[in-house]
């Protein structure tokens, strides 16, 4: 049997020819986005600003308007009516609710008797209903999560390899989190706790396909002592690229998959990590790689671990 | 390489079988073959979050203020008492202003021996050496008593676990659910109850305070000083429960909830709904006591600061029990009776957070997330299969048992699946292919340069193991900060992902090497199809 090869044998992709092409238009893409993010924000779900949100299932099809009618007049408010998938399933969203008793006395406790009362057979699928302090809350905690998550990293890469290695994975997070926030504030998904999950997520696969392409750059750097960085660099990252692509297919296939068939309810985690995997592939190439070459990294970066391996010769 | 140790071969067999038979219980829940499982035989199962079983999430917080305007009540009722023992401290002009209880003493000489009965009133703190009140001397007459810090906080503290407590006597007076009720950051709860539809009852049940209180009706106070919202000393005004205007009564309690034995609902001789209360000892001793000494006169039945009813006492009330009427339903007096029996809350609950998900739509939930796991576990091992022939097979045989030995473990240690666990689940999956195609790839990398088969194939393994890892050191550390800082559903995909990798590791790397390793021993090959 043949076995399939995504990457010829002898690959040689001069991938630093185009690094600062990439960098420009990386660069220009992370500001695009964060200013976009800043300016239109993200479409934050209930658990980061509070408010309400009630699935129902209808046994009839029910129109969108018909619907916002008898719910903004039974809250005297603005409802957000999405349908999901058909229209017999609808996603209500209804604003914070106010007062000290915050939660109890939801809006989402008065539809779930009005609701069945009007449609026969309607079915309240869940009932969310968070106030704001909590979501504060969850807001904080989650900024904090994935802050402490991207410096926690970024150390141990540190203390594994160099300090220019560190500063490169850190940039190569910042650039993966805001290409991503771009696109969620572009798309209008909604952000909600899984999203988050998805964040940490990215971040690990990313730092994963980064730590793959270091580890190999630093083999090479003892390999090669007397090549330039670039096509060092570039030696690497061609050695890699059959993993890259390989491991970037196969989890691109389990996600799409979930992302096509998966429940809904999971729907933004799949795509967030989806879009991740893509962004995370192209970043530890094109941001993790050069950065080694503008922050210095030269044959000798590893100089002292060299002199401890020259005491123990080496046995592989 | 070859060199593959009896013993090595015998540890991972045992390992992986310890995996499958931990998985197969949570395989076969729910289906006909549960019942097949012999009795004797560990029964370790995967508990499925609220968002796939279904059920309520509730989170409550307590409202401080109300903590601390009862407490100061209670302090100026116990101040009260403890004065009347002593007829030559005379005093005027109590307060409870500013979250401090103050009074004046008339006669300066007795002073001293008022403090001194102040603070017998005070109660040390454990291992602070402080007392949950301040007593102090102002303007040489004027006694002011002050919460501490520490002693709201203790105060607090204790309130929490009562309130937990007494939170789950009555969602669960039996103790066999499988419920949550949990104190969370210091003055919250958190209920979470599987399977229930429908909340609003379950808030009903759990929200209210049920603080019953029994206070005779101040027939002194002016009618229209009451509207005004005035009582006249030791009095109070306090407004119906059906919005009827208010009522003045008395500040001293004839008798409170704690002193409630057993609470049923019942109906009246009219066939409404009421419930019927029996006090304890001490309780029907008080109770009796002062009906006695109060024929003819109304008493106001009081429910968290509202007046129910104020029926006259037509004779005394010797039996210590009582009728409680009101507007009602059957469910309503029901949950009341529940809520009385159980104690009341110690502090008033809020509801701050309420998620519930039908059951239908969790189990619609499983279904897609098991049918997607399925599906995608099938393509990635096609892929893996025509991209490396037999070390595919044998990362297909790897990938396999890493999803029984996540079961496994997952229920060893009663981890909650959720749907971002499913999610976390099929990553996992991704990362572990990850590893061998790492190794896989080093291998055809080491072939290429033209070391020997068994050379590529030790070299293959040795060097990618580093770059493993690392990677999975990475992921440990997101996972671990999203298991400690994410809640319920960031959590369940956290604790996939930490015992993903772990498994991953294990079978993509080590199960693996023995394959090849017993493979190659048997076979001799002489060059390598990868």
């Amino acid at each position: 049997m043949k076995l399939l090869k995504l990457v010829p044998e002898g690959t040689n992709i001069d991938f630093m020819r185009w690094r600062t092409v990439a960098l420009v238009i990386s660069t220009l893409l992370t500001i695009a986005s964060i200013s976009y993010t800043v300016y239109r924000g993200l479409n934050l779900g209930i658990d980061f600003v509070g408010g309400e949100v009630v699935r129902v299932e209808f046994a009839q099809p029910v129109s969108t308007d018909q619907l916002r009618g008898q719910v903004n007049a039974l809250c005297g408010c603005e409802a957000g009516i999405t349908t999901l998938g058909s229209d017999r399933t609808y996603q209500i969203r209804l604003p914070k609710p106010s007062g000290p008793q915050s939660a109890s006395d939801a809006m989402v406790s008065k539809l779930r008797i009005v609701i069945p009362q009007e449609h026969a057979g309607a079915r309240v699928d869940s009932g969310e209903a968070v106030s704001g302090k909590v979501s504060e809350e969850l807001a904080d905690s989650s900024a904090l999560a994935i802050a402490l998550a991207m410096l926690g990293i970024a150390v141990y890469i540190w203390f594994r390899f160099e300090w220019q290695f560190g500063v490169g994975a850190l940039l190569t997070l910042a650039h993966d989190i805001s290409m991503t926030l771009g696109f969620f504030a572009f798309t209008r998904l909604p952000v909600d706790l899984n999203v988050v999950a998805a964040f940490l997520t990215i971040l690990g696969y990313s730092l994963n396909d980064t730590v793959v392409i270091y580890d190999r750059i630093r083999e090479d750097l003892r390999k090669y002592r007397r090549m330039a960085i670039l096509p060092l660099i570039n030696v690497s990252l061609n050695e890699t690229l059959a993993r890259t692509v390989v491991t970037s297919i196969t989890v691109l296939i389990a996600l799409g998959i979930l992302l096509l068939i998966g429940p809904e309810v999971i729907r933004g985690l799949a795509i967030a990590i989806f879009l991740g995997v893509l962004i995370g592939t192209y970043s530890s190439i094109y941001i993790s790689a050069p950065v080694l070459v503008w922050l210095g990294v030269k044959p000798d970066s590893f100089l002292k671990t060299d002199e401890k391996d020259s005491a123990q010769p080496e046995t592989a | 390489m070859l060199e593959f140790p009896r013993w090595k071969v015998w540890l991972i067999g045992i390992v992986i079988a310890i995996g499958v038979f931990l998985s197969i219980p949570s395989l076969i829940a729910k289906s006909p073959l549960e019942n097949h499982w012999p009795s004797w035989l560990p029964n370790y199962k995967i508990s499925l979050g609220l968002d796939l079983a279904g059920g309520s999430h509730l989170l409550m917080e307590a409202d401080a203020s109300d903590m601390q305007r009862h407490r100061l009540q209670q302090m100026q009722d116990s101040v009260e008492t403890e004065l009347r023992h002593d007829p030559a401290i005379q005093v005027g002009d109590m307060s409870t202003a500013g979250g401090r209880l103050s009074f004046l003493v008339r006669d300066p000489l007795q002073v001293d021996a008022a403090v001194e009965r102040m603070r017998n009133l005070t109660k040390p703190l454990a291992l602070t050496g402080n007392r949950d009140w301040d007593v102090q001397v102002v303007d040489s007459t004027r006694i002011v008593l002050t919460p501490t810090p520490a002693g709201t906080a203790q105060a607090l503290k204790d309130a929490m676990s009562t309130a937990r407590d007494v939170v789950r006597k009555r969602i669960d007076p039996t103790g066999t659910k499988e419920i949550t009720v949990v104190t969370e950051g210091g003055n919250r709860v958190l209920v979470e109850v599987p399977g229930v539809e429908n909340p609003e009852a379950l808030k009903k049940l759990i929200g209210q305070t049920a603080r019953l209180e029994f206070k005779l009706v101040d027939l002194s106070a002016n009618p229209a000083d009451v509207k005004a919202g005035h009582a006249p000393p030791g009095s109070e005004v306090v407004p119906m429960a059906d919005g009827t205007g208010a009522i003045a009564v008395k500040r001293r309690v004839m008798v409170g909830g704690e002193q409630i034995s057993n609470a049923v609902q019942s109906f009246d001789e009219n066939g409404r709904p009421d419930i019927n209360i029996t006090f304890d000892s001490a309780g029907a001793r008080r109770f009796g006591r002062t009906t006695q000494e109060n024929v003819g006169k109304p008493f106001a039945i009081i429910l968290d600061g509202r007046v129910l009813s104020y029926p006259t006492i037509e004779s005394p009330i010797l039996g210590g029990n009582a009728q409680i009427t009101g507007n009602f339903t059957v469910q309503s007096a029901h949950d009341l009776a529940v809520s009385l029996k159980s104690g009341a809350l110690p502090v008033t609950l809020n509801f701050i957070e309420e998620r519930t998900i039908s059951a239908e739509l969790g189990q619609d939930s499983i279904h897609k997330g098991i049918i997607a796991s399925i599906v995608s576990v099938i393509a990635v091992i096609i892929f893996m299969l025509v991209t490396y022939g037999r070390f595919g097979v044998y990362a297909t045989i790897a990938l396999i048992v890493n999803a029984f030995l996540i079961l496994g473990v997952m229920a060893m240690f009663n981890a909650t699946l959720t749907l971002p666990g499913i999610a976390g689940f099929i990553l996992t999956i991704g990362a572990a292919v990850d590893a061998n195609v790492l190794i896989n790839e080093r291998i055809r990398e080491e072939i290429r340069r033209g070391r020997r088969l068994i050379d590529a194939v030790e070299t293959g393994y040795h060097e990618a193991f580093r770059a493993i890892f690392d990677a999975n050191v990475t992921h440990v550390i997101s996972a671990s900060i999203m298991a400690y800082f994410g809640t319920g559903p960031v959590r369940g995909f956290a604790v996939v992902l930490l015992i993903g990798v772990v498994t991953s590791v294990f079978t993509a790397v080590y199960f693996t090497r023995m394959l090849v390793a017993l493979w190659i021993r048997r076979t001799r090959p002489r060059e390598l199809h990868i």
